[in-house]
């Protein structure tokens, strides 16, 4: 059906009516009855041993209602947050996890850290008696350059050397051979930059204890209610999972950084039954800043094997991956399997190995950041291929083109572990060289150096895994928890509808998406669907939103309990209609048997279900609500290509965006307007780490880029208009052929715009982000 | 932030007399650094003393060839007032459009941020600062680091700019907060040319070489031979004290070439 709602239109967003005038319901505008407020007291040390607390003072400051140490959690049995993602060295040992206390008992390992929190009748109360609590701290020499790590001091007493694991994938010997039987080969030094994630929203968290129940309600900011609920519950022994109620209620933006169990809401939680009152936390931007999980951060050498004919015949990677100080919820899979088994890009290369030596220093946890490995393994391919392009004087489309996987090859494995199903690359990229006015380039170029001004233009042909995850082979791979996703379609007595899903919506437009996908399928209006998420005891167990998962996997359950609201719905049909189930058809809400003029509409049979007195009692049930659990049978796999072309200005080092153009595949869109928002926002971020983000600490592990003031977030006067577009190869494997397209943006931008840069410059290699002065010094030659 | 008294006054000698009442005491313009230090408890003082009603601090006046400027104008009230364009683009330019509604020019001088774009207008434009009980020029006015000839608990009333002959600012902003990592002011003057400087060091300071050769030769091309002393510039992860250097001469040259 193609309708103004349904698959496939532009339809408004539900949710901003509430957003953009204030009315939406964060965590911290919730407040209860009786409600107090907890500040955390965090490590001003990158490294250092907590000799004694005392909290004498503090705990006589006017309003204090409590102060808890990490002593007091350990003793009253609060485990350690744990990651949920074991990875296995190549010598096949368990990585090496360093023990993650909510609130440090013995050692703080990085500036931010939590060594006590204060829970007072205000805030101004907590924060005065925070000041107060007096620790005496031994300060040790930290641990902040990645690359030097695994020869630094030992931060974890059980992970000699900071080494978290040294991990493989691919055929060594065959990348080895691929390398011995080169014509050329290309290498680089890549860094990929440490992110800061700043969501709009910071990190709030509001616990309640009902004594009278014994039962636990969290309001949180997170992405994934039921993971949480289920860390809390299982790993971390705060309640039984029957009586923790977790609610993600409005969440502004998360980015990767809401998965995650932190320590503030674990506190937070635990405390609410110690004091009997609600207890209130939202973050500072600085804590944000400090105490978010940050992300990418790698130091990598990368080389590609070429033939005469330039042909890719192997790649090798080494990479040195940063997981903070402690390993944070799904740190481990990140530089892993979200990294090495994408290296393969868009690219029939037939021999790949990949190492990864994932280390521990003294800053913030890293974990996924919008695309989590993905773009890490991007800007390695496609810098790769760039540079090999201009090594050989080929043009680099004509050298993408000659080594993409074709659609005949389809479906192709990888020698990376996965197999993609479907995609046509070339299409992709031809539409992308159109709407970037490729051939014009040249002239374009000349016109710049007639201005004093250098042009380059660059490429990145990504590809990205989405859709997590297929359960077994995530378990396979040392996830510890599945990956499917859960749907409820309820239908009213009325034929209106709502929706339960375990995905999470803060910011994606889930209420719009998922209701056109339901309002279609069952042909009622759009306005009548509603869709609920974010609470854990109206959904069933679902796994959240990351990964670009939400529609594929989570839309695919509720397209899976929509159709089977519908098989029941005709069978109620069949009966009101005096016929048989093979004989109703349904079409845009309309149930019908052939040569008769009668027909049902889908209210009239919802209305039977609940009230069955035209209704077959002795076969059905009455009602109709159907559940679904989906588990995908693949990852599905987005892939497109973008070209930035920029101009540099050689007196400043400023580089302008003149044309970003972004052409995806991501199988079926539902609603062209947010995806393409979510094109927009992606791209934006890849451009911000490019050319602006960077979080930075110091040798003594202060983080000098604690505040907007030197964190640079990229603004709408950084980025120009952009050209989107997309092609379809719709995914093979789900019911609605969606691929996913939350961080593709994210996924494919950087490497084009760097891509760019060093073309307008002809340089090899630029440090991101090509910060003025880097840019500068790059045409001085300094 | 901490807890503090608030008054409102309405007249300097008002204010004067609370703050020198008061145990430590800050004045509030436009509250744009103010606020955001409390926020952070890295102040705490006893008083706050609104400035904001009192009526006669506000306004810009054009007469004998200068612009008054009262001190708790709005950089958004000055970038709409055309008689000095340059100071019009300076001030259109600071911050964002909330700060430039909020952001006084009399709390941007007081305050003295290495960064901040006003005291090259200022010094640029050989301005004269008027206190709630004395004069000051603007080459006598910027002392240091955050520092002023300001006495304690004294007023910034208004600030008078004699009108050039042709100015103009050019700046580098700092892509995270957009202040100035080096931000230039060129006037011609009947009595010569001035240039300032700000965000280079740590307080605006004239730049008299370059001066001289542009008091010769008002052309872009002969800053570039004029060497910058770096050395004693501020250096942070957005820029060295080289490209601080460097963008000197830049900013100049592109400064010039707007009004050559």
């Amino acid at each position: 059906m193609t309708t103004k709602t349904g698959i496939g239109a532009s339809v408004l967003r539900k949710e901003d009516a509430r957003f953009i005038t204030g009315t939406g319901a964060y965590t911290d505008d919730l407040s209860l009855p009786g409600q107090v407020y907890c500040v955390f007291v965090r490590s001003p040390h990158a490294r250092a041993i907590i000799k004694s607390i005392d909290t004498t003072d503090a705990e006589s400051s006017g309003g204090v209602i409590a102060i808890f140490t990490g002593e007091d959690l350990r003793s009253d049995g609060i485990g350690d947050l744990p990651c949920g993602w074991l990875v296995k060295s190549k010598d096949g040992s368990d990585m090496l996890a360093p023990s993650h206390p909510a609130i440090a008992t013995t050692h703080v390992n990085y500036v931010g850290d939590i060594y006590a929190m204060v829970i007072a009748e205000t805030i101004e109360e907590a924060k005065n008696a925070a000041e107060l609590v007096e620790a005496d701290f031994e300060v040790l020499t930290p641990v902040v350059d990645v690359a030097t790590a695994t020869t630094a001091d030992q931060i974890h007493e059980n992970v000699p050397n900071n080494q978290c694991y040294d991990w493989e994938l691919g055929d060594s010997a065959a990348a080895d051979g691929a390398f011995a039987n080169a014509v050329h080969v290309t290498s680089l030094d890549i860094v990929n930059n440490r992110l800061i994630p700043n969501a709009i929203e910071p990190r709030a968290a509001l616990g309640n204890h009902d004594a009278a129940s014994g039962s636990y309600t969290l309001y949180t900011t997170s992405q994934n209610p039921h993971l949480e609920r289920l860390i809390l519950a299982a790993f971390v022994n705060v309640a039984p999972e029957a009586k923790l109620h977790v609610i993600s209620p409005d969440v502004g933006g998360g980015f990767g950084s809401k998965i995650f169990v932190y320590a503030e809401e674990t506190a937070v939680i635990w405390a609410t039954a110690k004091v009997g009152r609600p207890i209130k936390w939202r973050a500072e931007r600085i804590e944000s800043f400090q105490a978010d999980a940050h992300g990418r951060d790698h130091v990598t050498r990368a080389e590609l094997a070429l033939s005469g004919d330039g042909e890719f015949l192997g790649l090798r990677v080494k990479t040195i991956a940063n997981m903070g100080a402690y390993l944070s919820t799904f740190a481990s899979s990140v530089p892993t399997y979200l990294y090495g088994t994408l290296l393969s890009g868009q690219y029939k290369t037939p021999a790949i190995h990949v190492e990864v030596k994932s280390v521990f220093t003294n800053t913030a946890p890293v974990d996924a950041y919008r695309g989590a490995g993905r773009p890490e393994a991007t800007y390695v391919v496609e810098r790769l291929v760039e540079t090999a392009a201009r090594e050989l004087g080929v043009d680099p489309a004509e050298l993408r083109r000659k080594n993409f996987i074709q659609p005949s090859d389809f479906p192709y494995a990888t020698p990376v572990a996965l197999t993609y199903d479907t995609g046509d690359y070339e299409a992709s990229l031809e539409r992308a060289l159109s709407l970037a006015k490729y051939s014009e380039f040249a002239k374009r170029r000349n016109e710049s150096e007639a201005n004093g001004r250098k042009r380059g233009i660059g490429f990145s042909c990504y590809i990205e895994a989405c859709g997590l995850a297929p359960s077994q082979v995530a378990l396979s791979l040392g996830a510890g928890v599945g990956l499917f996703e859960s749907a409820e379609v309820r239908v009213d007595v009325t034929g209106s509808v709502t929706v339960m899903t375990g995905t999470h919506s803060h910011g994606q437009g889930h209420e719009t998406t998922f209701a056109q996908v339901v309002s279609d399928k069952l042909g009622i209006p759009f306005e009548n669907v509603t869709v609920v998420h974010g609470d854990t005891s109206k959904s069933d167990y679902g796994l959240g939103t990351y990964g670009s998962r939400s529609l594929v996997v989570g839309g695919s359950a509720i397209a899976t309990a929509t159709d089977k609201v519908i098989a029941k719905a005709k069978k109620i049909a069949a009966h009101m209609l005096n016929s048989t189930e093979e004989q109703v058809s349904f079409d845009d809400g309309i149930f019908k048997i052939p040569d008769s003029n009668e027909s049902l509409s889908f209210g009239e049979v919802a209305f039977s279900a609940y009230v069955p007195g035209d209704f077959p009692i002795e076969e059905l049930e009455p009602g109709l609500s159907e559940k679904a659990f989906y588990d995908p049978a693949n990852f599905t796999y987005p892939a497109g290509t973008h070209i930035c072309e920029v101009e540099v200005d050689p007196g400043t080092g400023t580089t302008e965006i003149v044309s970003f153009v972004a052409v995806d595949d991501f199988g079926t869109v539902i609603n062209p307007m947010i995806v393409e928002g979510q094109v927009h926002g992606g791209i934006t971020q890849g451009i911000g780490q490019a050319m602006l983000e960077h979080g930075v600490y110091d040798a003594d592990g202060q983080l000098l880029t604690g505040s907007y003031m030197d964190y640079t977030m990229p603004r709408a006067d950084d980025v120009p208009d952009f050209i989107v577009d997309t092609t379809v190869t719709p995914c093979t494997h789900n019911p609605l052929g969606a691929k996913g397209c939350g961080e593709a943006g994210a996924i494919g931008a950087t490497a084009a715009v760097m891509n760019a840069i060093t073309n307008a410059l002809d340089v090899k290699e630029l440090a991101m982000p090509a910060t003025a002065e880097t840019v500068w010094r790059a045409i001085t030659g300094d | 932030m901490y807890s503090f008294k608030y008054h409102s006054v309405s007249s300097t000698e008002e204010a004067c007399t609370l703050f020198e009442s008061s145990e430590s005491a800050v004045y509030l313009s436009g509250g744009m650094t103010l606020i955001p230090t409390l926020k952070q408890r890295l102040d705490y003082p006893t008083d706050v003393i609104d400035l904001g009603a009192i009526d006669d601090l506000q306004g810009i006046d054009t007469e004998n060839g200068s612009v008054r400027v009262g001190s708790r104008t709005c950089h958004a009230d000055v970038a709409c007032n055309p008689h000095i364009q340059a100071l019009a683009d300076l001030a259109g330019g600071i911050g964002d459009l909330q700060v430039r509604n909020c952001g006084t020019i009399g709390g941007s001088i007081a305050n003295n941020d290495p960064a901040a774009d006003y005291p090259a207008a200022l010094l640029g434009l050989g301005a004269t600062v008027h206190t709630n009980n004395r004069d000051i020029r603007a080459d006598e006015f910027f002392l240091d680091l955050f520092e002023t000839a300001l006495h304690t608990g004294e007023i910034v009333t208004a600030v008078s700019f004699p009108t050039p002959l042709r100015a103009a600012y050019v700046k580098f902003p700092n892509p995270a907060s957009r202040y100035a990592i080096v931000g230039v002011f060129v006037a011609e003057h009947n009595t010569g040319i001035r240039v300032a400087v700000t965000g280079a060091g740590s307080c605006v300071f004239r730049a008299t070489a370059i001066e001289e050769v542009l008091q010769r030769d008002f052309r872009p091309a002969v800053v570039e031979g004029v060497s910058v002393d770096h050395s004693k510039f501020n250096s942070d992860i957005h820029a060295s004290q080289e490209f601080r250097g460097h963008l000197v001469t830049e900013m100049t040259k592109r400064a010039v070439a707007k009004i050559a």
